[in-house]
């Protein structure tokens, strides 16, 4: 039985076809206006360049920033209602308040403020002021307002206030989409608020696009499961992400950095992917790349999703690379897509980092004898520049002082010399498509974050229940129970709490239960 | 107290600073910095200021030394733990309910609102409350930067009682302090009280006359923080090394840049103490740095000798942005500059020392030594 992987970029869709461990096909094809003609396309090449009978093909992962691209272009999303339990703390701010204006208008700046909440230590703030609640879903529908968006003070210690308020508005709208804080995201009221709205307004269009990929897969004769990749590197079934679409929004550098460790095998590295304009760093850890500790800005708004901490740094294969009265600039600005028109080394006028590294003789691309002119006291300086910014890129994004390897991906990586500093370089084989080999081999995860009180307890014996929980949590989201494994576990303790209060963070992967190798 | 029929005005009206949403974008950076690696996060003051502002309310700052000397002037903060302020937000009023509660207790009129700890979210919490109470805020504050208890601040220090208090929370709770047989009684007592009102609250202490406050406010502290965070924000612009535009700005000393090695983070009596590994890059590649935490940064060693300690401000910045990087958000391999900036006169005395010197958070070993300025 094969996989298929598919990556849908802003310019290319790229498409693998795997069997086991092995990547039979590798394809890029341009991304279309309406995304699935170009998953089609990919995913038609790939499978005839592999060969294989696409009736074998058991399960497609499908890695998107379509719904990223939404909220940053200000399209295709809904009105929703905002509400959020916990007066009479928070009344100072309501919901969005921080959003740029343009995303309001579009989402609509229908904020509600409703008495309920919970303290820190789980008491309540007021009681859940139900009579509200009906008055609001009036509101709703007076307003045809398409979803709902509801955030709980402290919800993340305690879900129940969300569900009951939850019921309470399906009773009066029947049918209206209802998105709970407690399912999006971590402490941090305001962030995680902003994601469960953006998660609302894009639920409409996380239905169409999931019934629009499963409809051109079953045009395409592919008629097995289907699942997208999310922020974290794991799967997500089909039927989810039309719940839960913002889970979906760092996919893209995610999907590099996990077809990275598999390519090479390597679970320690730093990752480097080099595109056409910008280079992205990370770091993986046990396979997955480090998750960001602050807050991470989507199309103007502060939110806490678990996104995966990667930098980009203005160096690609086509940057320009210039001599300024003596000294050499490269990047950041860039030929981009044009490469192929306007780099010397394909007849093109413009000096590009790609040319350098062929007139360097450290890469074959074009036609060498184009950049023959080139001065080499010129190649070599421009080298060492684009050198010493990896290298600096690289030093960043180092999470231990252990002699870890570099893994060089993506189009632009012939300008990764062979070593970093004191670091290694390596070079996978298909690392052109490493984002859609992450989307193929992507698990299933579960995870817990939550502050625990260490009061009648120990550290310890609230970590092993984080740890039960989380996989109870994958297991439910279709991991195979032998397949299991913790792969974060983290604990901090919160100053000048009582009782010793301490955060948890445990998350924990396994294979997915439909992929039979 | 009672001052009800007094004739004098407590200030003029034309002396006093009125804020822009730029001065508090600038605030929200320069108290960060002050914070010296707590003080709690002043993103969500911040966005309560700009309401304030959109509301038509006004955010005021008066000189500092253009207070009257009879004029009563009430320290306010808020007081609770930091996840607690970005996660159950406050109503709002509570600050304000503290002011007319004491009021009323003392059968008074306050004049002007004084800021307890510039460093963190408690630069913006007295803005707020004076712009709702229509009082400014006096230019001084009772710390320079940011500190983890109450009576570490130098109006307790130079003899001011602050009870009677007043503590309020999101509910309309107002709890009076009548009397505190000491400081760190009230400290202790108001530490119980805000935990069982949520972990988030305000608390007013007993007025001050302008005379105390003129005298014993750590001066200037709204225009240092706004002054900074301007600084950083034009080198940010300019593209410029901020962290050389902070030295210079406010006669600090880059004493170290480097890169975190190893971070070690424990809880201990309520609060997060911890080490920061350090190792140079650039001109101090091989050397080797130290900061020691109790939720702010107290002292740094440089290649193992003790080289800034508690009061002198010891700031963890990003390298590239310039901005704070605070106790908790700090990681493995983040490059940073270790600035120190000195403290105001007021906190080297040896009765400050004794309550905000290092032996005060149990460096017995350790002797303060005065940073010198540049």
């Amino acid at each position: 039985m094969y996989r298929l992987g598919i990556d849908v970029g802003g310019t290319n869709t790229d498409a693998v076809v795997m069997k086991g461990k092995d990547v039979l096909a590798g394809i890029k094809a341009p991304t279309s206006e309406d995304v699935t003609t170009g998953v089609v396309a990919a995913m038609n090449g790939a499978i005839a360049q592999a060969g294989i009978d696409r009736a074998n093909v058991s399960n497609v992962m499908i890695g998107t920033t379509h719904f990223t691209n939404a909220v940053i272009e200000r399209k295709h999303l809904t009105q929703v209602a905002a509400i959020r339990l916990g007066l009479p703390a928070t009344a100072c701010l309501p919901p969005a308040v921080d959003w740029p204006q343009d995303l309001k208008t579009v989402v609509g700046d229908h904020g509600y403020l409703v008495r309920g909440g919970y303290e820190f230590d789980g008491r309540e703030i007021s009681p859940l002021d139900e009579a509200e609640l009906i008055r609001i879903a009036k509101d709703i529908q007076s307003k045809d307002l398409k979803a709902a968006a509801i955030t709980c003070v402290f919800g993340p210690i305690n879900a129940e206030m969300e569900q009951r308020a939850k019921a309470i508005i399906q009773e009066h709208c029947p049918g209206l989409p209802v998105v709970l804080s407690t399912d999006i995201g971590r402490i941090g009221l305001l962030e995680r608020e902003s994601a469960t709205i953006m998660n609302a307004s894009l639920l409409r269009l996380a239905a169409k696009t999931v019934d629009a990929f499963g409809d051109a897969l079953r045009d395409a004769g592919i008629n097995c499961p289907f699942y997208i990749t999310q922020n974290d590197g794991t799967l997500m079934a089909a039927e989810t992400v039309k719940n839960f679409p913002v889970l979906t929004f760092a996919s893209g550098p995610t999907n590099s950095m996990r077809g990275a460790a598999f390519l090479t095998g390597v679970k320690e590295a730093i990752v480097v992917d080099i595109g056409g304009t910008t280079t992205d760093v990370g770091a993986l850890q046990q396979g997955f790349p480090r998750q960001a500790a602050t807050v991470v800005d989507v199309g103007g708004v502060r939110t806490n999703f678990r996104m995966p901490d990667v930098f980009s740094i203005g160096l690609g294969g086509g940057s320009l690379v210039r001599e300024q009265n003596g000294a050499v600039a490269v990047g950041p600005q860039s030929v981009g897509y044009k490469i192929i028109q306007e780099a010397k080394v394909f007849g093109g006028q413009t000096l590009t980092t790609t040319d350098i590294a062929v007139a360097s003789g450290k890469a074959q691309v074009g036609d060498p004898a184009k950049v023959a002119d080139v001065d080499p006291a010129l190649a070599k300086t421009a080298m060492d520049t684009i050198t010493s910014m990896l290298e600096n890129a690289v030093e960043r994004a180092r999470v231990s002082p252990e002699l870890i390897p570099v893994i060089a991906v993506g189009g632009g990586s012939i300008l990764m010399p062979d070593s970093l500093g004191d670091l290694t370089v390596i070079r996978p084989d298909n690392f052109a498509v490493a984002n859609a080999v992450g989307a193929a081999i992507a698990q299933i995860s579960g995870e817990v974050d939550r502050v625990f009180s260490l009061e009648k307890t120990t550290r310890e014996e609230c970590l092993v229940l984080a740890e039960q929980e989380a996989t109870q949590n994958a297991l439910a989201a279709g991991a195979v129970a032998e397949t299991i494994q913790v792969i974060e576990r983290e604990d901090v303790p919160l100053a000048y709490l009582p009782g010793n209060a301490t955060r948890i963070h445990v998350k924990v992967v396994g294979e997915m239960g439909g992929s039979n190798e | 107290m009672s001052d009800s029929a007094r004739q004098f005005p407590a200030y003029d009206p034309a002396d006093l600073w009125i804020l822009d949403h730029e001065d508090i974008d600038a605030l929200e950076i320069g108290a960060g910095i002050l914070g010296t690696g707590g003080g709690g996060n002043p993103y969500v003051g911040k966005l309560r200021a700009r309401q304030a502002l959109n509301e038509g309310l006004q955010l005021s700052i008066l000189p500092h030394q253009k207070i009257h000397d009879d004029a009563l002037v009430v320290s306010v903060g808020g007081i609770g733990a930091p996840v607690v302020g970005v996660e159950r937000i406050r109503e709002g009023r509570e600050g304000l309910r503290c002011i007319r509660a004491l009021e009323a207790h003392l059968n008074c009129q306050v004049d002007a609102i004084a800021c307890e700890e510039i460093g963190g979210s408690n630069a913006i919490e007295p803005l707020l409350v004076g712009a709702y109470a229509g009082m400014p805020v006096v230019d001084c504050d009772g710390m320079g930067r940011a500190f983890p208890e109450m009576q570490m601040t130098t109006y307790s220090i130079y003899g001011h009682r602050s009870t009677p208090s007043a503590m309020c929370d999101v509910h309309g709770n107002v709890v009076i302090f009548q009397h505190a047989a000491s400081e760190l009684w009230h400290e202790r007592m108001a530490r119980a009280t805000v935990v069982s009102q949520g972990a988030g609250s305000d608390l007013a202490s007993a007025p001050m006359r302008g005379q105390f406050v003129k005298k014993y406010g750590i001066p200037n502290s709204y225009t240092q923080a706004i002054g900074l965070g301007r600084t950083v924000r034009a080198a940010q612009k300019a593209h410029e090394d901020p962290i050389d535009a902070i030295c210079k700005h406010e006669r600090g000393k880059r004493l170290f840049t480097g890169k975190i090695t190893d971070l070690k983070r424990h809880l201990q009596g309520g609060f997060v103490r911890g080490e920061v590994q350090l190792s140079g890059i650039d001109a101090q590649h091989g050397e080797t740095g130290q900061v020691l935490i109790q939720n702010e940064n107290l002292v740094f060693y440089h290649n193992e000798q003790m080289a800034c300690c508690v009061p002198d401000l010891i700031l963890v910045l990003d390298v590239d942005t310039g901005e704070a990087i605070t106790t908790e958000l700090l990681r493995y391999g983040q490059r940073v500059a270790i600035v120190a900036l000195p403290c105001h006169e007021l906190l080297r005395s040896p009765q400050a020392l004794d309550v905000v010197g290092p032996k005060a958070f149990g460096f017995d070993d350790i002797t303060y030594v005065p940073l010198q300025e540049v």
